[in-house]
């Protein structure tokens, strides 16, 4: 057989790509339910970071059943859509208009109190940042912050995911005089214009600290009427 | 093949005398991003052992079958498929490994060292010692990767494999961890020390 042929060469490499395509899809359909495992124990675990627990190895599971009471999924209204707080792909919901999205609630008993943590998802500057945010009781002070990003940085941006800078969050409120404005993140020495609350931004991460900014904007004023809902009990 | 391929050469040269990295200076890529703590250096010198061997193997029993103008196609196809289990596998048994390592993995492809041995070994030799050469290399670069990671997580962080080892009262004292061993352009330095003193303990591999 001529194997320099080109009748052999193109049915060479169409076998060969069927055989490496059923093995890969194997692998994956092996694989999918472990890594699928992975992928939630990790967002539990940054849920539990927003409220400021650090689970033990393999104790994540655990503790995210016994702080989170309970789920739920309101709209911009503050009413009540659902409850699978969980399964809802902020990736996906960011999207969409502030008018149409579901807004996953967490509600968390830690600490002696209630608290709430509501995910929020924007840009930096390479790739997508997120994390989470929890509320106290009250709906407006801050309890915790969790932010996590997929490529900025090393030294420079990807500091907005370290301790230093998400503990800054505590205590800010996002009520103030009636208003509802969410945490800025400014350059040291720039006050904000409308008077809400800030944090310094990260040094030498300008863009990834606006994306920040914006992403907390733009993430926590759809949760508005739901968050003014909680003050008023 | 004149020449007789002796197996113990093939698989110990690697080593040393012909390290992939440090003499051949292949794969530096991957040693400046992954070497920042030793984890991640030793897992991906895993991943690059075990995709190396496999792919040599792999490569060595269809090498025969291969049509000329299409094998460094063929070759990818085989080291990209063994990456991609690679990397499905991490994410399911070492997933903060995984998120560590992130692109890098995918990124073995691209490795010089594979398409390296694959062109320069594989597609010449038998099965049995092409898996040695693959071994054999990627050992090689686990032992660069090895020594950076640790320099650098010692030096950087003060920590080994996560763990504290510079005691605190060194801190109290007034000691600091060198930020700048955590940044790319220190492993290039480390490795370069690495190539000094080899080659100052190696007089026949200095360059006239």
């Amino acid at each position: 057989m001529n194997k320099q042929s080109s009748i052999y060469t193109i049915v060479y490499i169409i076998v060969l790509a069927g055989v490496v395509g059923a093995v890969l899809a194997m692998t994956s359909m092996g694989l999918r339910e472990r890594q699928q495992a992975n992928i939630d124990a990790d967002k539990m675990r940054q849920i539990l970071s927003a409220i400021r627990v650090v689970p033990d190895k393999g104790m994540i599971a655990t503790d995210f059943n016994k702080f989170v009471v309970s789920q739920l999924v309101v709209n911009e209204k503050g009413d009540s859509i659902g409850n699978d707080a969980f399964g809802i792909d902020m990736a996906s919901e960011s999207k969409v208009a502030a008018s149409e999205r579901r807004l996953p609630v967490y509600v968390c008993d830690v600490d002696g109190g209630r608290k709430y943590v509501v995910p929020v998802y924007g840009a930096g500057l390479w790739g997508p940042i997120w994390g989470y945010v929890s509320l106290d009781a009250d709906g407006s002070t801050i309890y915790g912050a969790y932010f996590a990003h997929e490529g900025e940085t090393p030294g420079l941006g990807a500091e907005i995911e370290k301790p230093v800078f998400s503990d800054q969050f505590r205590g800010k409120v996002l009520l103030k005089n009636g208003k509802f404005l969410p945490v800025n993140v400014l350059k040291k020495g720039v006050k904000p214009k409308a008077g809400e609350d800030y944090v310094d931004a990260v040094s030498g991460g300008t863009i990834t600290s606006k994306g920040v900014a914006s992403m907390l904007d733009d993430g926590l004023v759809p949760y508005k009427a739901y968050l003014q809902s909680l003050t008023g009990k | 093949m004149a020449e007789k391929i002796n197996n113990r050469t093939v698989f110990f040269n690697p080593f040393a005398k012909d390290n992939p990295v440090v003499v051949q200076v292949l794969g530096i890529c991957s040693v400046l991003a992954v070497t920042a703590k030793l984890e991640p250096a030793m897992v991906m010198g895993l991943s690059v052992t075990v995709v190396l061997a496999f792919s040599n193997v792999i490569i060595s029993f269809i090498r025969k079958t291969i049509p000329v103008n299409i094998r460094i196609i063929v070759q990818l196809v085989v080291v990209a498929g063994l990456v991609v289990i690679v990397n499905e596998t991490l994410k399911a048994f070492a997933y903060d490994v995984s998120k560590q390592l992130s692109v890098f993995i995918g990124l073995i492809i691209t490795n010089c060292i594979l398409m390296g041995r694959l062109e320069a070994f594989a597609m010449a030799n038998k099965p049995w010692p092409s898996f040695l050469d693959g071994v054999g290399n990627g050992i090689g670069y686990t032992i660069v990767l090895a020594i950076t990671g640790f320099v650098r997580e010692l030096l950087g962080s003060g920590t080994l494999w996560g763990f504290q080892v510079v005691p605190t009262s060194w801190y109290e004292a007034g000691y600091v961890n060198n930020g700048l061993m955590i940044l790319p352009p220190m492993a290039l330095i480390v490795v370069a020390c690495i190539i000094w003193v080899q080659r100052h303990f190696n007089p026949d591999m200095q360059e006239k």
